[in-house]
């Protein structure tokens, strides 16, 4: 019910039947294509397209982890030579993420139904899966869990609410040892710079593409045993605490 | 050296010796990085082939290092050994891939490699703006890899893609063609 109306119409599209989702998508772009052959993308064809693979095929394939790490340095070695100073590069890798978070989001949704509709959705109001969070802790549990498994195959290892009382809508998550940095080496004069930016960026993207307006940043919160350790402050905006009061005394969870 | 041989090689290191992550990690902080580019150029598709191949190329100079400790291979013995040591060994173990090499020119220095597979480009569709198709070659930053990487073990080489199934061809091919080996040792360019 208090649900944004983005929710609805995405669930719409994913309501059908589960199974299906990847032949939804395809018939929605024959439709758009057939009609006028002339116009839109050309296909191969031996059909070799996005619409033509199953969308969890990639899901338990492997890269090196060197490839990952060339890319990342390139990426944020080339939006330095673009930024005037630590803020600015942060602020662009975070952009960076942020579209990543809102497509992260629908594939994660698509793949809990496929497997099983329990382990991501604790949430009681509908009866056909997926159940978009509805209350800040189901979408933080959601990015603890099973985003940063998809992401880094394992979980983030805290997830906390900040305890002063003048900041309840801020939430941190912490990784101890995030991969982002693990082959970054930050220049002395630029100690606060942290390149997990990007990652803030995710969450933030899956925040909003959940309806919760958030802005997410990241932090080094070093300790001797987890020199890198990142903490990521998620700060929720104004309607997000009063659409979360409202639901609280309705009772939903 | 043989196709197969080099394909056990490439097979064995990736099982013992290679650090994973998700692919699709890979898959998707790549098309964040072709994304950005696009943004950053106005979608003048031919500047970011260009920057694309620069990345590459940058990473390529370093990447080399790693593939020969992570490796141990020595030296081929021809350029026909050295696009099997690419195919089956180098793209192995970096994006746990084997395209196929053929089309061998007939002075066996210019071949194709065939991707039945590109991690690069899962979840990929090009932008429908009637130009992206014709202009954008999305993972244009394996040729720079190429090109980088080759130019450290005294080779010069030119790469670019010829079709690309993103682009509606039915394969993906890019071409590999070598230029001399570089006889003095020279200080890599800068770029």
């Amino acid at each position: 019910m208090a649900a944004p109306p983005r929710h609805s119409s995405m669930m719409a599209t994913n309501a059908g039947a589960p199974q299906s989702g990847a032949n939804d998508r395809q018939q929605v772009t024959q439709q758009s294509l057939t009609p006028q052959p002339t116009q839109g993308l050309r296909v191969p064809s031996n059909r070799k397209t996005i619409y033509d693979r199953h969308l969890n095929r990639s899901r338990n394939a492997e890269s090196s982890r060197a490839s990952f790490a060339y890319l990342f340095g390139e990426m944020v070695t080339y939006a330095q030579r673009r930024v005037t100073g630590i803020q600015d590069l942060e602020k662009r890798l975070n952009e960076q993420g942020y579209p990543l978070g809102l497509r992260l989001l629908d594939l994660l949704f698509y793949r809990s139904t496929s497997t099983s509709s329990s382990a991501l959705s604790s949430s009681s109001t509908s009866s056909s899966p997926p159940n978009r969070p509805l209350r800040i802790i189901t979408l933080l549990h959601l990015i603890h869990g099973p985003l940063w498994r998809l992401l880094f195959q394992r979980s983030a290892d805290a997830l906390e609410h900040s305890v002063s009382p003048d900041t309840p809508n801020e939430y941190m998550i912490t990784d101890n040892d995030p991969l982002v940095n693990t082959y970054i080496s930050v220049p002395r004069e630029m100690s606060m710079l942290n390149c997990a930016a990007f990652v803030a960026g995710i969450i933030e993207g899956v925040c909003d593409g959940c309806g919760f307006e958030a802005k997410v940043s990241a932090h080094n919160q070093p300790t001797e045993m987890w020199p890198s350790r990142t903490v990521f402050l998620v700060r929720f905006g104004d309607s997000v605490m009063e659409r979360e009061k409202v639901l609280e005394r309705n009772g939903v969870k | 050296m043989s196709t197969t041989k080099a394909s056990r090689i490439g097979e064995e290191i990736w099982k013992t010796r290679i650090d994973k992550v998700n692919a699709e990690l890979v898959t998707l902080t790549y098309g964040t990085i072709v994304a950005q580019l696009c943004q950053d150029y106005d979608s003048d598709y031919k500047q970011v082939n260009q920057q694309l191949d620069k990345m590459g190329y940058n990473i390529g100079l370093r990447l080399i290092e790693d593939f020969l400790a992570k490796s141990g291979v020595g030296r081929c013995a021809n350029f026909r050994d050295t696009a099997d040591m690419i195919a089956k060994v180098g793209f192995k173990i970096f994006l746990n891939v084997a395209p196929t090499v053929t089309n061998w020119a007939s002075d066996n220095n210019q071949f194709s490699l065939i991707f039945d597979e590109n991690p690069l480009a899962d979840f990929v569709e090009l932008p429908d703006d009637g130009r992206a198709q014709d202009e954008l070659w999305f993972s244009n930053i394996l040729c720079g890899v190429l090109r980088g990487a080759l130019e450290m073990v005294q080779m010069q080489i030119e790469a670019h893609f010829v079709s690309d199934v993103l682009r509606g061809d039915d394969t993906t091919e890019m071409r590999v063609s070598l230029v001399r080996y570089i006889e003095d040792e020279m200080p890599p360019e800068e770029e």
